[in-house]
């Protein structure tokens, strides 16, 4: 179990990371989303202790990180960004290298390399040069060093970026099979990765957590509380008083409608209360035919974009739905 | 720590730096050998090493530029500082990889001595005393260069910072000899110096009223020492700049035959000085 507590890091004025706590358990997979410089990284490189925060801590079955370091980082595995490989040695060197420097008893090294080797489908290369490798390989490579000797906390900075579509699945399966014993945090900016994987979603935006908890119970959080309706009614307003006697209604606001004879609305809920059997009940009674009535729940994507444009300025804010429109169109 | 020192070890001589180094301080050792001893006839080794300081002006930076530095340019302190060992075990790891890959010519360089003795008189007291004296002052360069190579992620510019610092080094006698030995001289000096911490400190601090009460408070002081006690300025520069010497440590040894002892902890405690501030850089980069 690993809780990060009110981590705050500061570059300058620039705060990187403002004031972020959550706890991740055993046997669960998370999964950090946030845009590009959300802080996502700069949270696991504090979190595994690369960088030492402005202020917080970060308690590794209750031992602190700052205050017994080289203790608390025997319970964590890190993949960074970039792969950390010494490409001047082969995969088997450079994962025995590694297993020393975890100290894994002598007597076990040999086989705990075999079992990384073998869960990163690294057997053809082992004897190769890093140097030699490609990206793939590479990656996995820093794979296996993250989970040799299968520490309790695995973190994967971005662990599919740059890998073929094959190898993604492959590393995604591998997450998921990981996730079963042991705490896997992974950060992602694609948001499929993060719905199809983890039990546990965080989104981060300028260093905050904006959102906490599985993919269903944000979606539940989330729904949208605007329901979209269309009438075939001549009268907006007899519509609009029989609407908003309704319970669980608490605005009616006419939308635009070009059709003769028919009146758009938009409704706006009570988060807790779902009044469409009402209203269709109503309209029914007033002999008031319902043409269209839409109540979305949003998807991970749709929450993620709201939840993170709110924050954004306008002049990034092109930019921004540029970026979540290509993330719907990869899905 | 082992871990460390053996893959470092292992990637001098995984590349061409390990027997690039060793091929270089050998030739040089070998050559001043066969000029002074073998040719010359000169039955002292000890001669022959204090004359081939300069070497390590070269030799140093090529083996220290890349220790520190590449694993920045590689990103691969990141797995160091995220693995179960400390800053100090892998900075000491590094340091003794190299000079382990030092102490191969060093090792070589014990069989001169022997040489001169089985041809006739030789002084192996002082030539074993002045091998091991220059092998700290190589130790010492290495830390400085270590250092160097922790403050930035290209080795060229590791090596060439490293370069410069074991030049300034290694003239230091000659350069300190230039100072103003006059006592307001030494004053104007003092004062110069004085602006230089601080404002050293202010861009470290970026506390202004802190570095101009340091400046304020070391003025008044070099004022009223100068009023008060001008006499003790004449040569004051000289003469505490010139006790920093490396060489001459090593001069003691080689050309006076002096078991400097306590140049022996000199050297020493700046080797532990310099690992201490190469491990200080490497916990400030985490922190800011």
């Amino acid at each position: 179990m690993i809780e990060v507590r009110n981590l705050v890091k500061r570059y300058g004025d620039r705060l990187a990371v403002d004031n972020l706590s959550f706890t991740a358990e055993k046997g669960r997979i998370y999964g950090f989303l946030g845009p590009n410089g959300a802080g996502k990284t700069t949270t696991m490189n504090i979190m595994t202790g690369y960088l030492g925060p402005t202020s917080g801590d970060v308690i590794v079955d209750g031992r602190s990180m700052l205050e017994d370091p080289e203790e608390v980082k025997r319970f964590i595995g890190y993949l960074p960004e970039h792969p950390p490989l010494y490409i001047d040695m082969t995969v088997s060197e450079y994962l025995t290298f590694a297993a020393e420097l975890k100290k894994i008893p002598k007597s076990r090294q040999k086989s705990e390399i075999e079992k990384a080797v073998e869960y990163t489908f690294l057997q053809d290369v082992s004897g190769r040069l890093i140097r030699n490798l490609s990206k793939g390989y590479r990656q996995r490579v820093g794979l296996a060093q993250a989970i040799l000797g299968f520490p309790e906390i695995i973190i994967l900075d971005e662990p599919t970026v740059g890998l073929d579509p094959k190898q993604i699945m492959e590393i995604r399966d591998l997450i998921r099979s990981l996730g079963r014993e042991h705490t896997v945090i992974f950060s992602s900016h694609i948001l499929s990765e993060v719905q199809e994987v983890c039990d546990h979603v965080l989104i981060i935006h300028r260093g905050k957590l904006l959102a906490n908890g599985t993919p269903e119970e944000l979606e539940r959080q989330m729904r949208n509380t605007t329901l979209e309706l269309t009438v075939r009614s001549s009268s907006l307003e007899q519509v609009k008083n029989m609407l908003l006697a309704l319970p669980g209604v608490v605005s009616v606001v006419e939308d635009k409608n070009d059709q003769p004879g028919q009146v758009s609305l938009k409704i706006e809920t009570a988060p807790d209360i779902d009044p469409r059997d009402d209203i269709f009940y109503a309209c029914a009674e007033n002999r008031t035919p319902i043409l269209t009535l839409r109540g979305l729940d949003m998807s991970l994507e749709q929450i993620f974009l709201s939840l993170t444009a709110d924050n954004v300025q306008p002049a990034d804010s092109s930019v921004f739905n540029q970026f979540g429109k290509q993330e719907v169109e990869e899905l | 720590m082992i871990a460390i020192y053996k893959r470092e070890l292992r990637s001098y001589f995984n590349s061409m730096i390990g027997y690039i180094f060793i091929a270089l301080v050998v030739a040089i050792i070998g050559i001043y050998f066969m000029a002074n001893n073998l040719v010359g006839g000169y039955p002292r080794f000890s001669h022959t090493l204090g004359s081939i300081v300069f070497i390590f002006l070269i030799a140093i930076p090529i083996l220290t530029m890349k220790s520190m530095a590449e694993e920045l340019r590689l990103k691969t302190d990141q797995m160091l500082l995220t693995y179960p060992v400390s800053v100090t075990k892998v900075v000491l790891g590094k340091f003794l990889a190299m000079v382990t890959v030092f102490a191969v010519p060093m090792l070589l360089a014990a069989f001169c001595p022997l040489i001169i003795a089985f041809n006739g008189t030789s002084y192996l007291g002082t030539d074993y005393a002045t091998i091991l004296v220059f092998f700290l002052l190589g130790c010492l360069f290495i830390s400085v260069g270590q250092l160097v190579s922790a403050l930035t992620e290209s080795q060229i510019i590791a090596a060439f910072g490293t370069f410069g610092l074991l030049l300034l080094l290694y003239l230091w006698p000659q350069l300190v000899s230039y100072l103003p030995t006059t006592a307001w001289g030494t004053a104007a000096a003092l004062v110069i110096i004085l602006t230089g911490i601080a404002f050293l400190l202010y861009s470290m601090t970026r506390n202004k009223l802190l570095s101009l009460v340091v400046e304020a408070v070391g003025l008044i002081a070099i004022v009223v020492g100068y009023l008060l006690a001008g006499s003790s300025f004449d040569r004051l520069l000289p003469r505490v700049l010139s006790s920093f010497s490396c060489t001459k440590v090593l001069d003691n040894f080689a050309a006076y035959n002096v078991f400097d002892l306590g140049g022996l902890f000199f050297y020493l405690s700046c080797t532990a000085l310099f690992l201490y501030l190469t491990v200080q850089v490497v916990q400030r980069r985490r922190w800011n």
